[in-house]
């Protein structure tokens, strides 16, 4: 072997990701670690644990912790995911991919429902739940009847609609043959190109406060474009008030502060800003702000429970109110910490605020906020 | 309109006589003295910031619109969302970490190093439990990549909708990540000879599980805990986040906590229901994990309008594929009836975001400015049209269509369709 073939080697060898040798690091993961954090099912059913559910159960628990946004039927509230339904709608100018229509294994369902729903409140389901959702979802897209059992033992023996749907990406025999090919370069259009769809004219996009698309670089002569009228005016810069913006004023917002504290705190409002976004899924507040998944709640403290125009409340929030209930603090705390202890049937499926100082915070929030 | 200015000591002497002519209107052509100049700024003679005045520095305030932006109607809660990177202020090929798209499916998490734990089982010898600390006594690499969203000018299937490359390129980033290759750590445990799969999920709520081949996780996969120097933001993925070169973002995985061997794919809910691109005739691809060759014009685009006038020109844009190393990008201002290749700027590296540039001189007409790219697999960017004739409209994902931008006589700038 000549010399630079060995050099060559060499250099091969160290520079080639071999599998390395291992270091001995990290420690066995126990069982139950295992346990805890695998509970990942595939399309077999490898992986499910022991238990059941039923379909009417699967009602009961689906109407508790998921209807709120998938609606009673899984037909899905406002934007939120449709659950049922969609069958042979998938050549559709609008396709509805449901989980009857469009998903190709059971397995997924029952993994993620089991796994990451309900939505904000993750692992919360037990086994049984799990399949009774999945024994109810199953129902809802026809394809049990209602006195239909989800066990570990029948779950394989489920074959989805369009388990067919699926085939692995065939973009390389099916499109890279077309766009490897030498592009044209000069001469390429028969005629001068027409416009055909203009994005402004749909005008979806978020706009600034001068109407641009959102993020608009700003000009960059700003000085002339913006204030002309004053720089014709007066043209001699010497009234420039730029020295008098570099004195010092760190005392003024510090004298103002404690005026403002007697009102209300602005660091608990915005904190309150923060804990709010654990209910912005279903509820809006703000100008404009309209019912969602949950009542708009501009106006909500210190006013009657369950009273909010055009929200159809559940029950038990209903009696509140007509028995004279107000959403003061303590009442709003009640509520908070714990919504089906305060409210025991309440459609709002949130687990609460456990921390005094969040229900504190979002309390304050929400009171800067009139009917 | 011209092309190509040939820049010349004929064309050098006689710029005066052009920026005299109108065609260069600049500032140069004021007749009376800037006050700029001829007065003492403020700024020129006061004290600026101390050095404690901003540990951890942000950008100045003229640049606030340098944000990354989202689109309210596009999904109900902010929790499962997405946000839009600026790229149509960015230059280079870095983005930086802060303005940096983001796609949660259950918000952003706060995991501190010392919490974090990451487990690998499933088809291996040995079932591990890794601490942060584990993982920075493995060999550590650094790699540039690209990381898009699978969606990425999904809105735009359908025809021109949203007005500026934010919206309609910019789930996109790309930074330099340091961390360990997951090659590695399955060694460390063994993968067993029946194990073909390995799926990857996150420690929030969503965990966002996702299977990869074996053969792509031993190749160029890496648990990255650095980017573009520092640690990850939260958002991206705080401690520990996957880095899955080339391929759509959704596989990225964030909050990195459990690598799993299989025999088969997990065919969890983001590769079937989602992330599974519908075809005409109803069925559906999946596995679809390449981001094909793809490239943008980010200025001029609607949001970066041209407001200097007619004159030089600068045109310039990002160019990326997931097969590789870009190799050549073509620009058309006639609405693709000719193509000229644009300049490279900096390096082509593979399965990273690459810079070009277009010097021109423009003569103040309206133009239809597109740009093509190729990459070293001789794969040119298709025009969206080309696309949909092969997967319809209700394809959702992979939209690496050619994007035309429609410069008007003023500046202005709109995203359109052409025939």
């Amino acid at each position: 072997m000549s010399k630079s073939l060995e050099i060559l080697l060499a250099a091969l060898l160290l520079a080639t990701p071999a599998v390395a040798e291992p270091l001995g690091l990290g420690r066995p993961a126990l069982p139950e670690e295992i346990a805890a954090w695998d509970a990942t099912v595939l399309p077999d059913g490898t992986g499910l644990p022991e238990g059941s559910g039923d379909v009417l159960t699967g009602e009961d628990v689906f109407g508790a912790n998921c209807a709120s946004c998938h609606g009673e039927f899984a037909e899905g509230l406002d934007s939120w995911p449709v659950l049922a339904g969609g069958d042979g709608t998938l050549t559709d100018p609008r396709p509805v991919k449901t989980i009857g229509s469009y998903w190709p294994y059971l397995s997924t369902v029952y993994d993620y429902v089991h796994r990451s729903m309900p939505f904000g409140q993750a692992q919360t389901l037990s086994v049984d739940d799990t399949y009774a959702i999945t024994a109810f979802l199953l129902y809802s897209n026809g394809l049990v009847e209602d006195d239909f059992t989800l066990t570990k033992d029948n779950f394989a023996t489920i074959v989805m609609p369009n388990a067919e749907g699926f085939y692995p990406d065939d973009r390389a025999e099916t499109e890279y043959p077309l766009f490897r090919v030498e592009p044209c370069m000069a001469d390429c259009r028969p005629a001068p190109p027409e416009v055909t769809k203009r994005a402004s004219e749909l005008n979806v996009t978020p706009r600034d406060g001068d109407g641009k698309p959102a993020g608009t670089l700003p000009p960059l002569t700003a000085a002339s474009e913006t204030a002309p009228a004053e720089a014709e005016a007066d043209p001699a810069p010497e009234a420039a008030p730029a020295p008098e913006a570099a004195e010092p004023e760190a005392e003024e917002p510090e004298t103002e502060e404690p005026e403002d504290h007697a009102a209300a705190d602005p660091a608990l409002i915005e904190a309150g800003e923060k804990v709010f976004r654990k209910c912005a899924a279903c509820h809006k507040v703000g100008e404009g702000a309209k019912h969602a998944v949950g009542p708009a709640l501009n106006g909500v403290v210190d006013r009657a429970i369950a009273s909010a125009e055009g929200f159809k409340y559940s029950k038990p929030l209903t009696d509140l109110g007509t028995g004279g209930g107000i959403w003061d603090s303590a009442a709003l705390h009640a509520f908070l910490e714990d919504p089906k202890g305060f409210a025991p049937g309440t459609k709002m499926s949130f687990a609460g605020l456990k921390k005094a100082e969040d229900r504190d915070a979002v309390i304050a929030w929400l009171s800067t906020f009139a009917d | 309109m011209t092309d190509e200015p040939k820049p010349s000591r004929r064309a050098f002497l006689a710029g005066t006589a052009a920026a005299g002519a109108g065609l260069v209107a600049t500032a140069a052509t004021a007749q009376t003295a800037d006050p700029l100049i001829t007065e003492v700024q403020d700024w020129a003679s006061v004290f600026g910031d101390p050095v404690d005045a901003t540990p951890y520095g942000m950008p100045i305030e003229f640049e606030s619109h340098v944000v990354r932006r989202n689109v309210e109607w596009l999904t109900e809660s902010t929790a499962s969302s997405i946000n839009f990177t600026p790229i149509h202020a960015l230059e280079g090929t870095i983005t930086p970490q802060g303005c940096a798209f983001e796609r949660h499916h259950s918000g952003a998490i706060t995991l501190s190093k010392q919490d974090y734990r990451l487990m690998i089982n499933g088809l291996v010898e040995k079932p591990l439990i890794f601490t942060f600390e584990d993982l920075l006594r493995f060999p550590r690499q650094i790699s540039i990549a690209f990381c898009e969203c699978a969606a990425n000018g999904g809105m735009e299937w359908g025809g021109a909708q949203l007005e500026g490359c934010q919206f309609t390129q910019g789930m996109i980033h790309n930074m330099e990540y340091t961390g360990v290759m997951l090659r590695d750590l399955l060694a460390e445990a063994g993968v067993k000879p029946e194990g073909k799969w390995v799926y990857v999920e996150g420690a929030d709520a969503s965990s966002n599980g996702r299977s990869i081949p074996l053969e792509k996780a031993l190749d160029d996969v890496m648990v990255a805990f650095f980017a573009n120097g520092e640690a990850l933001r939260k958002e991206h993925g705080y401690p520990v986040r996957l880095v899955v070169p080339g391929w759509e973002g959704n596989m990225w995985v964030k909050w990195l906590r459990r690598i799993s061997v299989y025999d088969q794919a997990v065919e969890s809910r983001e590769e079937t229901s989602k992330y599974t691109d519908m075809m005409p005739d109803g069925r559906a691809r999946k596995w679809t994990w390449v981001m094909d060759a793809k490239s943008v014009i980010t200025q001029p685009s609607p949001q970066a309008p041209i407001r200097h006038g007619a004159g030089p020109l600068v045109i310039t844009g990002l160019a990326w594929s997931g097969n590789g190393r870009i190799t050549r990008v073509d620009i058309s201002t006639d609405g693709g009836n000719s193509w000229t290749p644009a300049r490279i700027t900096g390096e082509a590296r593979s399965k990273a975001l690459t810079r070009f540039h277009h010097d021109m001189t423009w003569d103040g007409s309206e133009m239809f400015i597109m740009s093509r790219a190729v990459d070293e697999t001789g794969y040119v960017q298709p025009t969206k049209q080309a696309l949909r004739e092969i997967r319809g409209t209700n394809n959702v994902y992979h939209n690496n269509g050619i994007q035309v931008w429609w410069v008007r006589a003023d500046g202005e700038v709109e995203n359109v369709e052409i025939a």
